[in-house]
């Protein structure tokens, strides 16, 4: 965990020790991070098959922080996030079979194909990509906000990016227009501790992300983003911040990814003991099991059904990803300009 | 001693300007940093101090005066005691060219009517009304904007200051702060926050002081603007258009004068336009602002005080990839866009002086390039010489080289020539500065060499 100051008038913690949820709420955030879990590792394993070509970056271990933000969002707020964002596209509910397929490069994945892992988007569901430029997205998103203001159709952007994109330029300039404007967005950084495989201690002069608001006056919680419903109770809270017209918030998620940057990750900045400490201690699908468990909301073989269920799920998606066929080769000129 | 005022050079490109107010009266005692006058030039009103201490003894040129010549007499300082009655006023020194470039851009009110036997797609047979490109650029966003309250336009100094370049003039008052943006200077920002906008269902209209700080968003426009609708299967556009002024300025040097026309042709998913003519600018910029797609808009700063003739109608548009013959010609075609498109025209004013009729082909679209019009020309004439400010290599003319290699090259009777701007940063000085750009004489040349003659 990062030290936490609470000092700083923008870094004060806000959530509360106990936050509750209903038992239908803890079995659909438990099924929907399960979900994250499940398609990564599948992803993982196909990648290994060769049917996943170029970068893949799994999402393994942050699976609580897009599905607690999700469970505060409203209809209608958007979502914007780095290349990083499988867990991000089924949270806001595109089909996992879509996602998968587009792994695969076939025709019925959500880009035809045409843009992979890290390039994926759904209007449908308000979600704008998938950017494969670190930060990239941030600047976007506030744009995003910005429309949601000039539109007033009462909604959020939630811009999510890492620990290692909160040091790109753009990002500041964002915070500032952003403050400047008061646009309703709330920046999720998504801290896992490593931008590729340099530690946040070794990039950032200032390892506490979530008050790098504080020079444009925009407040910042830290939130230990490997508990769902400590993301969620930060996460309605800084969504009402930005959607009652007080401008952006920073959400400073404390997380961790379990697998390598990309594939192709030698993890050597890193030791084994420190991945499996985490994984045995803090992790935030056993935590929700537990709070279910805990709170008597189901027993073990209603969580054995959803763990089937989920399964499923998955398998069908693989099953469609590899089935499908790839996109025609006419598709090589389609779709570079809107016709007008 | 008396101490003539002049009028003064308040911008890089100001040949002229008016003298908008005296704050002084002649008898006046005035300190050297007094402002004693306001100067409206081509970009703003700027405040004129003065730089001798003494009486203002006569005001020579009064106010409300347009048309000033820079380094004109407007008025003379006298000492104490000096009978403000015996001034003489002297001749004016001779100007010194205000604009550097090479050859000087074309005379402002030269009707394209003149020059050239016009033949224009769109046919127009409307009335016109004589107005600088500036004025043109402003009424095309003002006419859009009236349509289509999702447009925006965002830049710096766009509002307040009513553009850094008076593009944006009076669009403030009439559309009001949420549609006119005054943005931070943070050009990689405010551009991916358009493009975010554009994803949002919005149509921005960024303008770059310049485009030589859209440098710094080239990340933005590259690869979230020109190629998410690719990235996302078709799904998600971004209808936004980015102008402001491109290539070379006068006397700014290097960091601010480069044509970028070629960096935007080459990137699939940009649409790129440089307009030449207030025609141009009005016609073109409408079809940008409805165009679903990035639109690249490159103008010129030099052009934007230069008056044409422009179509009335609101609904007048300029199709997107289609040039335009400015000049009918029977031996050698010139292809230019922007302001070389008046180079290239002089040129062929001076080669029909010498018998060599030439075709002038303006491109006003760089991406798509019009290749039929361009291989139709040089199946005519048979030769072929392009002129661009941008450096040699992989420019425009190099495209054009290449499509006439590909669609024309048993039609040539001589080489592909390049005019262009030469292979080095742009020097300040300004005889450097005149070499390092194409001028008439080099189009001349060119031409010339390439009908053998």
């Amino acid at each position: 965990m990062a030290k936490e100051s609470t000092k700083r008038k923008a870094s004060k913690k806000t959530t509360s020790e106990n936050p509750t949820a209903s038992p239908e709420e803890l079995l659909q955030h438990y099924n929907d991070m399960l979900l994250i879990r499940r398609f990564e590792e599948k992803a993982g394993q196909l990648y290994g098959m060769g049917l996943i070509a170029g970068f893949c970056h799994l999402y393994i271990g942050q699976e609580a922080v897009v599905v607690g933000m999700q469970a505060a969002a409203k209809e209608g707020d958007s979502v914007v996030t780095s290349y990083r964002d499988h867990g991000h596209m089924l949270a806001t509910g595109m089909e996992a079979k879509g996602v998968m397929a587009e792994l695969t490069g076939r025709r019925t994945g959500y880009s035809k194909g045409k843009g992979g892992s890290m390039h994926m988007f759904s209007r449908e569901k308000n979600f704008f990509g998938g950017h494969g430029i670190v930060g990239a997205q941030v600047p976007i998103g506030t744009g995003l906000a910005f429309a949601h203001k000039y539109k007033e159709d009462g909604g959020v952007c939630m811009a999510y990016f890492g620990d290692g994109a909160s040091n790109q330029g753009q990002v500041f300039e964002s915070f500032n227009m952003a403050a400047l404007w008061k646009l309703p967005v709330v920046y999720v950084i998504e801290n896992n501790r490593y931008g590729m495989g340099t530690s946040v201690k070794r990039a950032s002069s200032n390892e506490e992300l979530f008050s790098r608001g504080g020079a444009f006056g925009i407040p910042g919680v830290s939130v230990d983003g490997m508990d769902v419903l400590a993301v969620k109770e930060a996460g309605a809270k800084a969504l009402e911040h930005a959607r009652s017209g007080k401008g952006p918030y920073i959400l400073g998620m404390q997380t961790y990814r379990y697998r390598g940057h990309s594939m192709s990750d030698p993890a050597k900045y890193r030791s084994r003991e420190e991945v499996s400490k985490v994984r045995s201690e803090r992790d935030p699908v056993d935590r929700v099991r537990q709070y279910i468990l805990d709170a008597n909301a189901a027993d073990e073989d209603a969580l054995k059904k959803i763990d089937a269920d989920v399964k499923a799920v998955v398998s069908e998606a693989a099953e469609y990803a590899q089935q499908s066929p790839e996109p025609d080769l006419s598709e090589l000129y389609t779709d570079i300009l809107v016709e007008a | 001693m008396a101490n003539q005022v002049l009028m003064p050079a308040l911008s890089p490109t100001m040949t002229e300007g008016t003298l908008a107010k005296w704050l002084v009266s002649e008898g006046d005692a005035v300190q050297s940093g007094d402002v004693i006058a306001e100067i409206e030039t081509d970009k703003a009103t700027m405040e004129l101090e003065a730089v001798d201490e003494g009486i203002l003894g006569k005001i020579i040129v009064a106010e409300g005066s347009e048309g000033i010549a820079v380094n004109t007499p407007i008025a003379v300082i006298i000492e104490e005691g000096e009978d403000a009655s015996a001034i003489e006023v002297s001749a004016p020194e001779p100007v010194a060219p205000a604009t550097a470039v090479a050859e000087p851009a074309p005379a402002a009110a030269q009707p394209e009517a003149q020059i050239a036997a016009p033949i224009s797609e769109e046919a127009y047979t409307g009335s016109t009304t004589s107005m600088t490109v500036r004025e043109a650029l402003r009424d095309a966003m003002a006419e859009e904007m009236r349509t289509d309250d999702t447009i925006f336009l965002m830049g710096e100094e766009v509002a307040e200051y009513q553009g850094a370049y008076k593009i944006s003039q009076g669009l403030l008052e009439e559309f009001g702060e949420k549609r006119v943006i005054d943005t931070p200077i943070t050009e990689h920002g405010f551009t991916g926050l358009s493009v975010g906008a554009a994803f949002g269902g919005l149509r921005p209209i960024v303008e770059f002081m310049t485009f030589n700080f859209a440098m710094q968003a080239m990340d933005q426009l590259i690869n979230s603007a020109a190629k998410t609708l690719y990235m996302s299967g078709g799904q998600m556009g971004c209808p936004a258009v980015f102008r402001g002024a491109n290539g070379a300025a006068a006397g700014v040097a290097a960091q601010h004068s480069q044509c970028y026309a070629s960096w935007y042709a080459h990137v699939p998913g940009l649409k790129v336009i440089s307009p030449y003519s207030g025609e141009d600018a009005k016609g073109l910029l409408k079809s940008a602002i409805r165009d679903p797609n990035p639109v690249i808009f490159l103008e010129n700063e030099i052009l934007y005080g230069q008056s044409f003739d422009v179509p009335d109608a609101d609904d007048f548009t300029i199709p997107i990839g289609k040039s335009k013959i400015e000049r009918s010609g029977t031996d050698v075609t010139l292809i230019a866009y922007s302001i070389m498109v008046g180079v290239a025209l002089e040129a062929a004013e001076t080669l029909a002086s010498e018998g060599i009729s030439a075709e002038v082909i303006n491109l006003r679209t760089l991406r798509p390039l019009d290749i039929d019009t361009i291989v139709t020309s040089i199946k005519k004439t048979n030769r072929v010489v392009s002129v661009e400010e941008g450096w040699p290599v992989a420019n425009i003319g190099s495209e054009i080289a290449a499509i006439t290699m590909e669609h024309a090259f048993d039609y040539l009777d001589a080489p592909v020539s390049r005019v262009c701007g030469e292979d080095v940063p742009m020097p300040y000085a300004r005889n450097l500065e005149a070499a390092a750009l194409p001028n008439t004489e080099k189009v001349v040349t060119a031409a010339k060499a390439v009908c053998y003659r």
